[in-house]
This record gives C-alpha cells, sequence and structure tokens, in this order.
C-alpha cells in the first residue's frame, strides 16, 4: 500500500502559562497575524481545558498537536497528520533540558525575561521546523561561544 | 526584579519587563507600552545618533511588545542597521527582529538580503550561521531568489564547518519548500546524498530532512539515498548505546536520525537489491526484538524515543506492505500496548492498527484485539483515545463480526462526544449496509441509529435505507413492520417520521391484514406526527395520505376530510397547499385505476455507490484511509449524480408534480422529468418511446433515472440500456437482439480511465465488470474481467468488440470468444490486443448479451481506450521544452481550454494523473511553479506524434488553464477535450 506522503514538519511552537498568557512563539509555516493569534487563542484554550493524565496528543483542525506540561509552562507542538508524535514529545523534551541547561533549573521567569535567549536555543537546536543539532553539548556549546563573543566585546580593553 | 539576566545583560529591557508584569490592568498595561513606544520613537527619530548597544536595547523592546501581542509599525530600519555591526549580540538581536517581524517592504528586503550576503561571504561561522537561520526562519521568495543558488555550494563545499552545513541544509530544505522552481540541485545531487554518510552525526540529522524532501518530490534522481539510508540505519540500530555519545538519548542512540532515516525509506519502495533488503529487514527486526527487550531505564524518555523508532519501524513496514511475518509481528507488538498504562501507548497503537488493519497480512491478526478494543471504547476517560478506537474498530470490521461491531458502536453512540456523532453515525451505517446479510438486521440498525442520534442522522443515511428497502422485496414487509411499530413511541425523531411515512405510504398494505395495524390505525398513527413535523416532512406525510387512498380505499373519506379541511388546502406554505389542493382533486376525479396507475409502487433505484460513502469522504479526519479502502473495495461505478443524490423525498415531490395536470412551473425546475414509475401520461416523448416498445416493463425501464442526462440526440436507446439496469424480471423487447446503444454515462466511464489504466468499468445488480489494461509503444493488452455477482447462472453469456465507423481504420483490436456460461459468483477473463494504426477520437465498444432467469440483458459500454495511452514519456530540458513549444506555434496545433475544477486542486493529486496520463512530468521548466508542463510522444503505426502539454492552476478562482501543442492538430483537440474531464 503506497501512501502519498507530502511535505511533513512542524508547523509552529507554542509555549504558554496556566492562566494562558504566551511566552514563545516560534511559527515554521508562513501565516498572517492574524492567523497566528486565532490559532493561539483557540490552541491555549483546547489544552488548558484538558485534564493531566489525559493523552498529549490531540487531532486539530487537520494537524496533529503535541504538547506536555512542565510546571507552570505548556509546551506545545504542531505536527502533521503523518510525522511522529513520540519524537515530537522528546523534541519538546530535548528543548526543555536545553534551557534548563543554559539557564540552570529553568523556570518560566527566565523564559519571561530573557525571551531573546530561549529563540537563539531553539534556534540552534530546530531549523525550519526540523532537527538541526540534537546533541545538547554541541547546542550549548555554540549558545555560549555567543555569550563569549559578546562579553570580549564588552569588556575594556586592557593592555 | 529576580536575578534572571543571563550573557549580555539589558538592563532597561528587563525594568521595562518588570513594568510590564506589575501592571495590574489590561488598560495599565496599554498606558505603560505606548509610553515605552513613544520614548522609543523619540530616541529612533531624535538627533543625536544612538550606539549600539541603545539601538539594540530598543529594538529588543519593541520585540518584546510585538510578542506581547501588539502592532508594530517602526523600527524595522533600525533592526537592519544592527545586521552591519560588527558586535555578535547586536548583530543577533537584528537578525531576530526580523525574522519575528518579517515585512515584505521590498527597500527593506533589498537591505537585509545585502546584509545576508556580507555575513555568508564572511567566511565567519558564527556569522554565517546567524545569516542562514534568517533566511530559514524567513524563506521568503525573495531571500530564494537572491540565495537559492550560493547555499548549495555552501552545502557541499569540502571547506565549510559542520554547524554551517547544518544550518545551510535546512535553510535550502526552506527554500526549497518556498520556491522549489529556484533550488536546482542537479549537479550536488549526489555530493549531497553523500551527506547521509558525513562522519558528524549532526550534518547528518539535518542532511536527512532535506534528502527527505527532495526524494519525494525527485525519487528517482535521489534512489541512490535508499541503500546509503539502510547501512546508516544499521549502524545506528547495532550500535551499543554508549557508541554515539552525546547523540545518544537516554541510552536510545541517536533516535531522531532513525526515525528519519526510516521516513526516508517510506519515500520508496522496498530495496530491489536482495543484500540491502537484507540488511533492512534485519534492522527492523532488530527493533522489534528491541521493544520485548527491559528498558533500560525508568524514565519515560527513554520509552518514548525506544518507541518512537518502533512506530516509525512499523509505519515502513506497512508502507511496504509485503512482510508477512513483520507485519503480524508488528500487529502483535501493537496489541501488547493496546493494554499499556501509558495512555499515549495506547493512542498510538489504536491508530497504527488502524491501518494494519487494511493490509490483507495483517487484517486478521488486528482482528483478535477486537475485545480489547471494544474495552477501550468503553472505558477510556480522554474523547480522541475513545475516537481513535471507534476509528480502529471500523477499520477491523468485516462480514465476521459486523453484527458485534456495529452494536458496540451504537451503544458507544448514546454516549459519544455531540463532536463525533455525526461521524459515527455514518460509520454505523456504512458498515450495517456493508455487510448486512439478512436486511432485517440492517433496518434494525439503522432505525436504531434514528432513534438513538436522530439529530445526527443526515439525509444520505435515511434516503439509503429507503433506496434499500424499495430494491428488496424481501424485507419490505418487515420494515413495515418495524417502522409502525417504532412510531408506536410517543416522541420520536423527525427522520423516523420521514421513514416512517414513505415506508408505510409504499408497503403499509403488507401489515394491514392485522387488525392492530389496520389501515386506518395506520393512518392516524402517521397523522398523529403531522403537527409536530416541519414542512418537508408535512409534504412527505402529504404524499403517503394520497398513496394510501390509492392502497386502502377505506381510508379515502378520513384522508380527503384532513386534506379538505383549511390549515392544509389553504396552508400558508405553497407547497403543502399545492399537494393538499392537487391530492384532493386527484382522489377525486380519478378512476381506480388511473389513481393505481399514477400512485404505483416506486420503481427501484438504481445501484449506485451509497451516497453515505461520499458523506463520510467528503468529512476529514481520521478513517480517512479506511474510508479509502472501503470505497475500493465497493463497486467504483458511477458518479454520485444520479438517485443516490436525488433521495426519494425529491422524487416523491417530482411524483406529486408528475401527476399534477397543469404544468406547474416551480414544481417543474426540480428535475421534472423524474421517471417514477410508468404512468407518466403527462411526461413527454421519453415515455411514449417506452410504452411503444415494451409496455410491461414501464415501471421498471423507468428505473434508470439517468434518462434525463442522456444527450437526447440518440434515441432508442432508453429502453435498451435500462434492460440492464432493472433486476430482471423483463421479457426481451423485440429489438435487444441487437447490441443495445452505448450507456448513456459511457462518455463518464471513459473519462474515469484516461489517467488510470485499471479499476471497476462498470456495475449494476447482475455483473461487475473489472478491467486491467497495460500498454506499450503503440500496442496494448486489455484484461477484462465478467464477474456473476448473482447466485444464478448467466446463460448465451457473449462480448462482442467492435470499432465504429472511422475507427475500424485507425484501432486494431482482436479478442477471442468468452464461455456462454458464467456461473453464480464466478468471474470469466477475457483478453484484447490492441493496436494503435493511427490517431483517433472514438472509443471501441464492448457489447454484452447474457440471459439472466430468462430475460435477456444487453449491455454496450465503451471501452476505456483513449489516445494518450499509446504515449511515451519524453524528459527534456527547460530550454528545449521551449524550443519545441516555439516550433508548435500554428494556431491549429494548439488547443486550449479554460474550465472550472471539478476535484481536488491539491498538487499530489494533479501530479499522479498527470503522470497517470502517461507523459514526462517536467520539473522545474515553467516560471511559474504553479503551473505543471509535460511532455510526450504518441506511438501509432503509422506516425509519431510530439506533444508538449501546459496546466495552469488558478487556486484562488478555482480555475485551469490548459493548452495542448501537439505535431497534428487533431491530436491537440482530442486530448485537451479528455484532458479537461480530468481536474
Amino acid at each position: 500500500m503506497m501512501l502519498i506522503l507530502t511535505f511533513s514538519q512542524m508547523q509552529f511552537m507554542l509555549l504558554f502559562s496556566r492562566q494562558g498568557k504566551l511566552r514563545l512563539q516560534k511559527w515554521y509555516v508562513p501565516l498572517s497575524d492574524k492567523e497566528r493569534k486565532k490559532i493561539s487563542r483557540d490552541l491555549v484554550q483546547t489544552i488548558l481545558a484538558r485534564k493531566p493524565k489525559m493523552c498529549s496528543f490531540l487531532e486539530w483542525r487537520d494537524l496533529k498537536i503535541v504538547y506536555k506540561r512542565y510546571a507552570s509552562l505548556y509546551f506545545c507542538c504542531a505536527v502533521e497528520d503523518q510525522d511522529n508524535e513520540l519524537i515530537t514529545l522528546e523534541i519538546i523534551h530535548r528543548y526543555v533540558e536545553l534551557l534548563d541547561k543554559y539557564f540552570g533549573s529553568v523556570c518560566e521567569l527566565d523564559i519571561i525575561f530573557n525571551f531573546e535567549k530561549a529563540y537563539f536555543i531553539l534556534d540552534e537546536f530546530l531549523l525550519g521546523g526540523e532537527p538541526q543539532e540534537t546533541s545538547k553539548k554541541n547546542v550549548l556549546k555554540a549558545i555560549e561561544q555567543a555569550d563569549l563573543l559578546q562579553e570580549e566585546a564588552e569588556a575594556p580593553r586592557s593592555v | 526584579m529576580p536575578a534572571v539576566s543571563k550573557g549580555d545583560g539589558m538592563r532597561g529591557l528587563a525594568v521595562f519587563i518588570s513594568d510590564i508584569r506589575n501592571c495590574k490592568s489590561k488598560e495599565a498595561e496599554i498606558k505603560r507600552i505606548n509610553k515605552e513606544l513613544a520614548n522609543i520613537r523619540s530616541k529612533f527619530k531624535g538627533d543625536k545618533a544612538l550606539d549600539g548597544y541603545s539601538k539594540k536595547k530598543y529594538v529588543c523592546k519593541l520585540l518584546f511588545i510585538f510578542l506581547l501581542g501588539h502592532d508594530i509599525d517602526f523600527g524595522h530600519m533600525e533592526a537592519v542597521n544592527l545586521l552591519s555591526s560588527n558586535k555578535y549580540t547586536e548583530k543577533q538581536i537584528g537578525y531576530l527582529f526580523i525574522s519575528v517581524l518579517v515585512n515584505s517592504n521590498s527597500e527593506l528586503i533589498r537591505l537585509i538580503n545585502n546584509a545576508i550576503k556580507n555575513d555568508l561571504s564572511s567566511r565567519n561561522p558564527t556569522f554565517m550561521c546567524l545569516a542562514l537561520h534568517c533566511i530559514a526562519n524567513v524563506g521568503s521568495r525573495e531571500m530564494a531568489e537572491a540565495f537559492a543558488g550560493e547555499i548549495p555550494r555552501i552545502l557541499v563545499a569540502g571547506d565549510t564547518m559542520d554547524s554551517v552545513k547544518q544550518s545551510a541544509a535546512l535553510c535550502l530544505l526552506r527554500l526549497y519548500k518556498t520556491s522549489p522552481d529556484l533550488v536546482m540541485m542537479g549537479e550536488w545531487t549526489s555530493r549531497v546524498v553523500h551527506l547521509l554518510n558525513d562522519q558528524h552525526m549532526g550534518v547528518v540529522t539535518a542532511a536527512i530532512s532535506l534528502i527527505t524532501c527532495l526524494s519525494q518530490k525527485n525519487p528517482d534522481e535521489f534512489k541512490t539515498c535508499v541503500s546509503l539510508a539502510v547501512s546508516r540505519l544499521s549502524r545506528i540500530v547495532s550500535s551499543a548505546s554508549t557508541d554515539l555519545q552525546d547523540y545518544t538519548y537516554y541510552f536510545v542512540p541517536a533516535p531522531w536520525l532513525s526515525c528519519k532515516l526510516l521516513r526516508l525509506l517510506q519515500c520508496y519502495p522496498p530495496p530491489e537489491d536482495g543484500a540491502v533488503k537484507g540488511r533492512l529487514v534485519e534492522c527492523l527486526e532488530t527493533i522489534l526484538n528491541k521493544a520485548q527487550e527491559p528498558p533500560k531505564s525508568k524514565k519515560v524518555q527513554h520509552s518514548n524515543a525506544k518507541n518512537a523508532i518502533l512506530f516509525e519501524a512499523i509505519s515502513l513496514i506497512i508502507h511496504y506492505d509485503s512482510e508477512p511475518n513483520l507485519l503480524v509481528r508488528a500487529c502483535n507488538q501493537l496489541g501488547q500496548f493496546l493494554q499499556h498504562r501509558e495512555t499515549n501507548l495506547r493512542y498510538l497503537a489504536l491508530e497504527s492498527m488502524c491501518t494494519l488493519a487494511s493490509s490483507e497480512f495483517s487484517h486478521e491478526a488486528v482482528k483478535t484485539h477486537i475485545e480489547t478494543v471494544i474495552n477501550a471504547l468503553k472505558t477510556e476517560r480522554d474523547v480522541s483515545v475513545r475516537q481513535r478506537a471507534a476509528d480502529l474498530l471500523y477499520a477491523m470490521c468485516d462480514r465476521s463480526n459486523a453484527k458485534q461491531i456495529v452494536a458496540e458502536m451504537l451503544s458507544y453512540l448514546e454516549t459519544a462526544d455531540y463532536s463525533i456523532r455525526e461521524e459515527m453515525v455514518l460509520k454505523v451505517a456504512i458498515l450495517a449496509e456493508k455487510y448486512a446479510v439478512d436486511y432485517s438486521w440492517y433496518v434494525d440498525t439503522i432505525l436504531n441509529l434514528i432513534r438513538i442520534a436522530g439529530d445526527y442522522v443526515s439525509e444520505e443515511v435515511w434516503y439509503r435505507v429507503i433506496q434499500i428497502v424499495i430494491n428488496r422485496d424481501d424485507v419490505q414487509g418487515y420494515a413495515a413492520k418495524t417502522v409502525f411499530e417504532a412510531l408506536q413511541a410517543p416522541a420520536c425523531h423527525e427522520n423516523m417520521v420521514k421513514v416512517g411515512g414513505y415506508i408505510l405510504g409504499e408497503f403499509g398494505n403488507l401489515i394491514a391484514g392485522d387488525p392492530r395495524s389496520s389501515p386506518l390505525v395506520q393512518f392516524n398513527l402517521l397523522h398523529s406526527k403531522f403537527h409536530l413535523c416541519s414542512v418537508p416532512t408535512r409534504a412527505l406525510l402529504l404524499s403517503a395520505y394520497i398513496k394510501f387512498i390509492n392502497l386502502f380505499p377505506e381510508t379515502k373519506a378520513t384522508i380527503q376530510e384532513v386534506l379538505r379541511c383549511d390549515s392544509q388546502i389553504r396552508n400558508s406554505d405553497v407547497e403543502l397547499q399545492q399537494r393538499a389542493v392537487e391530492y384532493l382533486k386527484l382522489s377525486s376525479i380519478a378512476s381506480t385505476d388511473v389513481l393505481a396507475t399514477v400512485l404505483e409502487e416506486m420503481p427501484p433505484f438504481p445501484e449506485r455507490e451509497s451516497s453515505i460513502l461520499a458523506k463520510l469522504k467528503k468529512k476529514k479526519g481520521p478513517g480517512a484511509v479506511s474510508v479509502t479502502e472501503l470505497e475500493d473495495n465497493k463497486r467504483e461505478g458511477g458518479e454520485l449524480n444520479g438517485a443516490s443524490e436525488r433521495g426519494p423525498e425529491m422524487a416523491a415531490v417530482a411524483a406529486s408534480n408528475a401527476s399534477t395536470p397543469s404544468p406547474s412551473a416551480d414544481l417543474l425546475g426540480i428535475r421534472s422529468a423524474a421517471p417514477i414509475g410508468g404512468a407518466l401520461t403527462s411526461a413527454g416523448s421519453l415515455l411514449v418511446d417506452v410504452f411503444s416498445e415494451a409496455a410491461p416493463t414501464a415501471s421498471s425501464a423507468a428505473v434508470n433515472d439517468d434518462g434525463f442526462l442522456r444527450d437526447l440526440g440518440q434515441p432508442n436507446e432508453s429502453s435498451d440500456s435500462l434492460l440492464v439496469e432493472s433486476s430482471g424480471d423483463l421479457d426481451a423487447a423485440p429489438s435487444s437482439e441487437d447490441p443495445a446503444a452505448p450507456l448513456s454515462d459511457a462518455d463518464e466511464l471513459l473519462n474515469k480511465f484516461v489517467c488510470k489504466n485499471n479499476g471497476v468499468l462498470f456495475e449494476n445488480q447482475l455483473l461487475q465488470i473489472g478491467i486491467k489494461s497495460e500498454y506499450r509503444q503503440n500496442l496494448g493488452r486489455m484484461y477484462l474481467f465478467y464477474g456473476n455477482k448473482t447466485s444464478v447462472q448467466f446463460a448465451s453469456f457473449s462480448t462482442t468488440v467492435s470499432c465504429p465507423g472511422e475507427l475500424q481504420g485507425q484501432l486494431n483490436v482482436q479478442t477471442k470468444p468468452v464461455e456462454p456460461l458464467v456461473e453464480g459468483g464466478a468471474q470469466i477473463q477475457q483478453v484484447l490486443n490492441i493496436e494503435c494504426l493511427t490517431d483517433f477520437c472514438d472509443a471501441p465498444l464492448l457489447n454484452i448479451k447474457f440471459r439472466y432467469g430468462g430475460a435477456l440483458q444487453n449491455l454496450t459500454l465503451k471501452l476505456p481506450v483513449t489516445i494518450n495511452k499509446f504515449f511515451q514519456p519524453t524528459e527534456m530540458t527547460s530550454h528545449d521544452f521551449f524550443q519545441r513549444w516555439k516550433q508548435l506555434s500554428q494556431p491549429q496545433q494548439e488547443a486550449q481550454k479554460i474550465f472550472k475544477a471539478n476535484n481536488s486542486m491539491d498538487t499530489e493529486v494533479l501530479k499522479a494523473k498527470l503522470l497517470g496520463l502517461g507523459t514526462a512530468l517536467l520539473e522545474n521548466i515553467d516560471p511559474n511553479p504553479e503551473n505543471y508542463v509535460c511532455a510526450g510522444v504518441i506511438q501509432t503505426k503509422s506516425q509519431q506524434i510530439g506533444c508538449l502539454l501546459r496546466l495552469e492552476p488558478n487556486a484562488q478562482a478555482q480555475m485551469y488553464r490548459l493548452t495542448l501543442r501537439c505535431s497534428k492538430d487533431s491530436v491537440s483537440k482530442r486530448l485537451c477535450d479528455l484532458l479537461a474531464e480530468q481536474f
């Protein structure tokens, strides 16, 4: 049986709090600002209405949603129908690990105050919705190198 | 303020974020933001030049404000300025701003592209990566135009750093998805495929996404990736958990890469090379074995990663559908998961088993889990899991377990989530029909459906039960009895009243002998529901009443009384009033004979694709696979234009209309010539023909409601082709020894096979004709399979193939006679050899004659031999294509049509059709990537005819423009006509 495969990839990733506040949004497909707002609103509502212990996957419109809650934050990815749910769940977990390692026991506030860092780490890990580098060590090395570059640039030059 | 800032602390930003967080109300937040925006605007506009740090800080604040959901309409220029900063973090913030707030302001794009270009050529890997990330994040066409040429070079260059390669691969993937026409892989293909062998696992991980996507679109060019992927996978699968160091995730070696490799292999059929195949099967077995090993960690991440690979491996096994052993093992593994304590695994096992159910090798194995699945349907707490269980039950249903599954689904319906009820109803209705052995069970099931979930029972469902009851006289009495009982309920659903009204009107006489359901009792029962019903139902009931007058003269006075009362005859609804007036008049002036003729029993409906199936197909979502599967099993015959859409109610309306002596224009609009019985004395010449030819069969003849779809230019065909459609107790009309004229929908049948070679050519209640064909150069061979669907022998079975008119000199078709007897349930085969002498337009005719229960059946079809079958695909470059296109520029060489899309405009569907046409589908030829161009040569004995095709879809308008240029004028036109029907 030949299934016709289409391009599959992650469509977007959202991080939001239990109060429904968006903390990070990454869109891998072109959508208008209005569509993005509507999707985020609808999806956040749908997920917050779900009980704990429920399945981490749900069909939503023509997409598959994979989500997991870490403390006060929900991490939620939209993938396509034929994508692998479990590996997506572990993409979320690896991202959480990266944040945790970088910030040192990451909490919601870290992501609020350093949102740009959260984006940079995500870009090193996933690019265009596909895994770019799955090694934790390599991702963090890239980010720390950047931090180092900046510190050098800002430190007063000494002789 | 918490000390959470790390790296480049931007104190002002942290203070601002704190302020926002401290705002007590939305208004306060907006106020604070407006103040900040004013401040930033004044800084940007001020005379003093801002230093890099301030610029970065303000741009970052704007970004934060935007991400809070507010509009930002300035600051883009400052962000672009940051791109050319030589400080990394300033550049980084600039790029982030651009990525998030991309604006297709052309002036800005030019500047951004300039900055990107500088960074790409900087040879500084961190800068290069930033630039590549930006391209991948924005992925606009302008960027594709600027960089699609450069990035493949970076990707394969020997001196590129690994991290840059990774970014370049995914960047290229994004551009390919946006603008496939601009990404020319050509010379790079082989080097890109060999990235699968790269030493750096990160490079392989990034590259494989690109390779998978490119393979999907150009499988032939990338097929060398199969053996590379297999050996990579084999190395990972057999490695110890520590071998891959940081690429091992919770003791699972390279799970992401493994999944991607298995996914890549799903773009291809099983490897032909025995060694490669053997190695792959070994990998799949190892993966299945590992699932049985004790876990190396208790962490859920370990089992998730392991099972992610397992599920992907199972997908591949299902995709190949050729290894019974692996399929059954996969099924057993999933069976274990069905009872796993992790909800996620149960969900996935149910989902994955759904596809296994459709494989012939694993269908039986899936069925063994029926009890577990039923239990899941009853006990799962999460509706999405229950939905999966319902889908799986539907997929695993066959004749052996249909009654059990339908019963479980019905009882689930009583408590089912509202969101899925309609779909459940359709599924129950389909299963009940598909696997009905005795039709009383079918009737019970549908009536139960209406009782349990009446609101969700769509018209299609209750139309269908009526079609089936009308077509099967063995169930009519039972149906009448059952609806009569169902209507006893004080509150019954309106759909029940509709079915009841219709069935009692037709078959109430079958139960009228019992005094408990005497005619008057039946009438009073129906009429007790009348006032609670909507207008369409009341109209239907009025028609039932007039049928009662005909069936039971003793009810005439009572019913006339009802019709005569003001609430009917002066009803404010025109339709109801008209029916009341007309029925009253009809019952008073018509003699019993006339009345009996006008209100004769409804003729059987032609067998068509179930209308419910069509409805379910329209509904998206899970179960879609099994629907397709189901559809394949079912007859493919017929478009949905026939009786199935025109439900019984329409027929009733038509009946009421036809019985109207005066032509009432408004009702005539509804296909007023609808043949609803033999007695439409006022209905025009079509029926006059019927009467003159075979009066006793008139009512059966009227079965074929294709009558009004027929080209009136071909008289004489009505009676002949109708014979075939009807169920059989027909006397042969004198003329029917001659081959019948082609079925009216023969052209439709022909169109179905333009882009495909196999399928069901024709099907009615008696006979199914399947077809398989293959073509090479100007020769073709066609296998016809005639299946006797009844349990009775077909006698004097004979078939004739003819080439009418000028086709005789154009096409040479040879065959041997078939066996004259076809036993009930048997199938016989016939082989046709076809030679194309020169180009042609018409199709050869296939006439089939046989006796069924003494009646001669005579049927003529068009054989789907069309000129495009003799195409040889021709690959050519863009340059060659346009050169030839120009050479074929005489006006008569071109044929063009602009037409509305009748089918899905989905790219994959279109491509499949164009490939089915027989031409080569040429990529990267047309400057507009939305367009399709094809090239091929038609091989005939006398000459070769070159053809070029261009199809331009306009998704917005749902239109196509189709242009053909061929070296022979008549071919352009013929192909254009054929193809215009396909999209």
